[in-house]
């Protein structure tokens, strides 16, 4: 290795360590000066804050490490029910921007171009400030269905109330793990003999039938209640019973699911016309049914091009999850990043802590799509 | 061909088929006009669920009976062509015009027909419509935040100013083509700073500039008089002779003077606001993060281990984290970084940080451009023997933004979607600035209108500055 090579290198590194020693020293003489020790401790401590929706039991007598977790399970909450609705609307509004129906195409278009041309605070501000205040109060509510209640107040389902909910989920398991098997043997059998077992109906059969075995059998037992309503005084009503989503949830959840779909649409486009016109040619000239061309041609080369940005839509769906903090959602930036910031004041380890956090979610995604682009790869000689 | 062919039409009773399709479809639409322009309901005479659907039915029909795959007719057959191909399609296409008409009316009547614009206070909006009059008011506070109002021709001029000089490119001669990415790259930059930091920002400051800009002036007007061969060291030498003459020689005295007259009245960073400093903030950062995501994806393909991995873990680091908790880091964490007597201005540290953290994404966008480009680009212009930075300026770098335009102009609708998020450290955009007159006791329940407002706004913005980088792409767009 020669001076020319070596040099630049150390240059570039002395710069980075002084740029770190120089932020360090400060940090810690302006630690000194407030009187703060760093570490670590003050996540066994009694938080003493209360927070408004929390997934689990919480409130101000636990530690700051119970009001983590609460913010972390509140951000993983609204991602999921965002991933679900963004994957389902883009879809949707994916194939229909293929579609050669010259009304559908276009208001498909309308409607990504203007979504995803408006800033999502923006978006999350008008369903929080705008649109779910024109909501009724819950008094005058009109009930949808007979059993959902849409007030200004949230909306509120009825909830199960399980009996032998451990046998009920170990039903699905054994389901899922069964359908697992059922596709082995059948791949099997159809490498081995060329016969094909029907194994989307058998799976939806094992689905169903299983917990409804349970029910029958295991003593499983749901009954459904359903919010009632409930003064609370002279003007104030709410509803009890059944499950509550507050308005910031909702809110939340539509702009980012809303938000997310175009990109998601966007994807899916992208993809399904990345497979060449010659393969869906190729594959019905050797007498593949349509189905067959759409299942085992067109899908399996469309999801390679669709998967892996579609992921990083999901981390970025998650990762903007954490402007709930504009309007006072409980994720994990306004909670821990929020809240107990403000009550001991160590900025230090506590933004570190949200920042590793989300850090080490996107490392652990990122690394699972190398993973899984080297493995669906196309195999070049 | 044994096909159930159930209310086909054939040659012999086409016509019969003809109109009828058209008379029912026509029928269909006209009904749900009606009932959502003049709120008739002609069909009510029908039990309820029947008179609900029945436009649909009688369109549905109608559409199947004039599905002809060739007509002769232009109308008609674009109209099969495009939205009646099938059943299904047939449906949906319906549907979608039903949905149209029904809510033309609403929209129409909240957007013009009832809402307000004239007059000055709450009291006036008295329709069911939109109260326009709140924007009106609001108007100068929405576009220049708390900026004081008889000196917001500063930001006026700048901005117009800049604009001008942005349009150079357009103006210039082929002579001086090849400069033009040395102009836009470091000479318009530093002069947008100088506006942006003297001229919007203000205080005795101000006569440094306007000592600029007088040096520059001359020096240019006499440039035409010297002779090409030595313009290059002109240009670099007498500019910055004649500002250290004028300055410290000439007009010393005066300085010391003007000086006390503070010219023009400083307003701090924390009045700045609305929309112009959505723009200011995200102009910054566009110049910022590209250089910077520049070298970073660079650096991530170097040959040098060190450089390489430090690359790759700024990368990671920025990408990884949501913009939020970037900015809480600015604002309360980076503080305790600093020596405590030196203060970084709010702002500044907003810039740095979006800057930041937008230049992560735009590196990993020039990285895919840098590893689309084939060996043989980097063996050929090795093999002419051009060393690293002569190979990327000259060869490498041309061919690779060009391939990866739309992936930075999206990264830069990003950064300007991204700019209201600046609330968490109190600077209040345009955003902000809703949020603010929202909460104002005069002004209650208008927050509609001032989200419909800015969502407007930002649209027309992010959606030509879409449409501009489609052109630059199809405009560079070279086959290979």
């Amino acid at each position: 290795m020669n001076i020319k090579k070596l040099l630049p290198q150390l240059l570039t590194l002395l710069v980075v360590i002084l740029v770190f020693g120089f932020f360090s020293y400060n940090a810690q003489i302006n630690m000194e000066n407030r009187g703060i020790t760093f570490g670590y401790g003050f996540l066994s401590q009694e938080s003493s804050f209360d927070v408004q929706f929390s997934l689990i039991e919480y409130d101000g007598s636990h530690s700051y490490f119970r009001a983590y977790l609460v913010g972390l399970l509140n951000t993983i909450l609204v991602s999921v029910i965002g991933i679900i609705f963004a994957t389902i609307i883009g879809v949707v509004v994916g194939i229909a921007r293929l579609s050669n129906n010259y009304l559908i195409n276009k208001t498909a278009a309308v409607y990504v171009e203007f979504f995803r041309n408006i800033p999502l605070l923006l978006q999350i501000f008008f369903w929080y400030f705008a649109a779910l205040r024109a909501l009724p109060l819950p008094q005058d509510t009109e009930p949808m269905f007979g059993v959902f209640f849409l007030t200004i107040k949230g909306f509120f389902v009825p909830a199960f109330v399980w009996n032998n909910l451990d046998i009920f989920i170990y039903s699905i398991i054994a389901a899922i793990i069964s359908i697992i098997f059922v596709r082995i043997y059948a791949k099997k059998k159809q490498e081995k003999e060329g016969i094909q077992t029907p194994v989307f109906s058998i799976s939806i059969g094992l689905l169903l039938i299983l917990p409804i075995l349970s029910f029958l059998f295991g003593g499983v037992d749901a009954s459904v209640e359903i919010p009632v309503i409930k003064q609370l005084s002279q003007s104030g009503f709410t509803y009890e019973g059944g499950i509550k989503l507050p308005p910031e949830l909702i809110s939340l959840a539509l702009a980012l699911s809303l938000y997310t779909a175009t990109f998601i649409a966007e994807c899916v486009r992208a993809g399904v016309q990345g497979v060449s016109k010659g393969q869906k040619e190729a594959a019905a000239s050797i007498g593949l049914t349509p189905n067959q061309v759409l299942k085992l041609v067109v899908m399996p080369q469309a999801l390679r091009i669709i998967i892996p940005p579609t992921t990083n839509q999901y981390l970025n769906l998650t990762k903007n999850s954490s402007l709930a903090a504009a309007i006072a959602y409980p994720d994990l930036v306004l909670v821990f990043a929020g809240t107990a910031l403000m009550q001991t004041g160590r900025a230090i380890e506590i933004v570190s802590i949200t920042m590793l956090t989300y850090l080490s979610l996107s490392i652990s995604i990122s690394i699972f799509m190398n993973w899984y682009n080297k493995k669906i790869a196309i195999k070049e000689k | 061909m044994n096909k159930l062919n159930f209310l086909q039409p054939d040659k012999n009773n086409l016509y019969t088929y003809l109109y009828t399709g058209v008379i029912l479809v026509a029928l269909s639409i006209f009904i749900v006009f009606l009932n959502s322009f003049f709120n008739k309901d002609i069909v009510s005479f029908l039990p309820g669920p029947i008179s609900f659907f029945l436009p649909l039915i009688l369109g549905f029909t109608g559409l199947h009976l004039i599905r002809i795959d060739y007509s002769g007719l232009r109308f008609l057959d674009s109209i099969n062509k495009n939205i009646n191909t099938n059943n299904f399609n047939a449906f949906l296409s319906l549907l979608i015009v039903f949905i149209v008409i029904k809510s033309l009316p609403p929209l129409l009547s909240w957007f013009i027909l009832d809402a307000n614009i004239a007059g000055d206070s709450k009291d006036v909006c008295t329709g069911s419509g939109a109260c326009w009059t709140y924007i009106k008011i609001w108007f100068n506070r929405f576009m220049y935040g708390m900026y004081p109002n008889p000196e917001q021709w500063r930001i006026n001029l700048s901005f117009i100013a800049l604009a001008f000089l942005g349009c150079v490119g357009f103006f210039a001669t082929e002579k001086f083509k090849k400069y033009l990415t040395l102009y836009y790259v470091v000479v318009y930059p530093l002069i947008a700073f100088f506006f942006i930091f003297f001229f919007i920002s203000g205080g005795p400051i101000f006569f440094d500039f306007s000592y600029g800009i007088i040096a520059a002036v001359i020096s240019i007007i006499l440039g035409f008089f010297i002779p090409s061969k030595f313009k290059m060291y002109y240009f670099i030498i007498v500019p910055i002779t004649l500002y250290i003459l004028l300055k410290y020689v000439f007009f010393y005295e005066e300085l010391i003077e003007l000086g006390k007259l503070e010219a023009l009245e400083w307003v701090e960073t924390g009045a700045w606001g609305g929309l112009s400093l959505t723009f200011i903030v995200s102009f910054f950062c566009l110049i910022f993060c590209f250089p910077i995501g520049l070298f970073l994806s660079l650096g991530r393909r170097s040959d040098f281990p060190i450089i390489k991995y430090i690359s790759i873990g700024m990368i990671e680091f920025w990408r990884g984290v949501p913009l939020i908790t970037v900015l809480f880091m600015s604002s309360v964490m980076f503080p305790m970084f600093l020596p405590e007597d030196m203060f970084i201005d709010k702002l500044v540290r907003v810039i740095i940080a979006i800057s930041l953290f937008e230049a992560a994404y735009v590196a990993e966008v020039i990285r895919g451009g840098l590893q689309a480009l084939p060996r043989g680009q980097y063996d050929a212009a090795k093999s002419l023997g051009m060393g690293y930075w002569k190979m990327h300026i000259l060869v490498i770098l041309p061919q690779a933004l060009k391939l990866v335009i739309p992936g930075i102009a999206n990264t830069f609708l990003a950064l300007v979607k991204d700019t209201p998020l600046i609330f968490v450290v109190g600077l209040l955009e345009i955003v902000g600035m809703l949020n603010l007159a929202k909460t104002n006791p005069e002004w209650l329940g208008f927050a509609m209108e001032g989200y419909v407002f800015a969502s407007v706004l930002f649209f027309i913005i992010c959606y030509a500055m879409s449409k501009y980088s489609y052109n630059l792409e199809q405009k560079y767009k070279t086959e290979r």
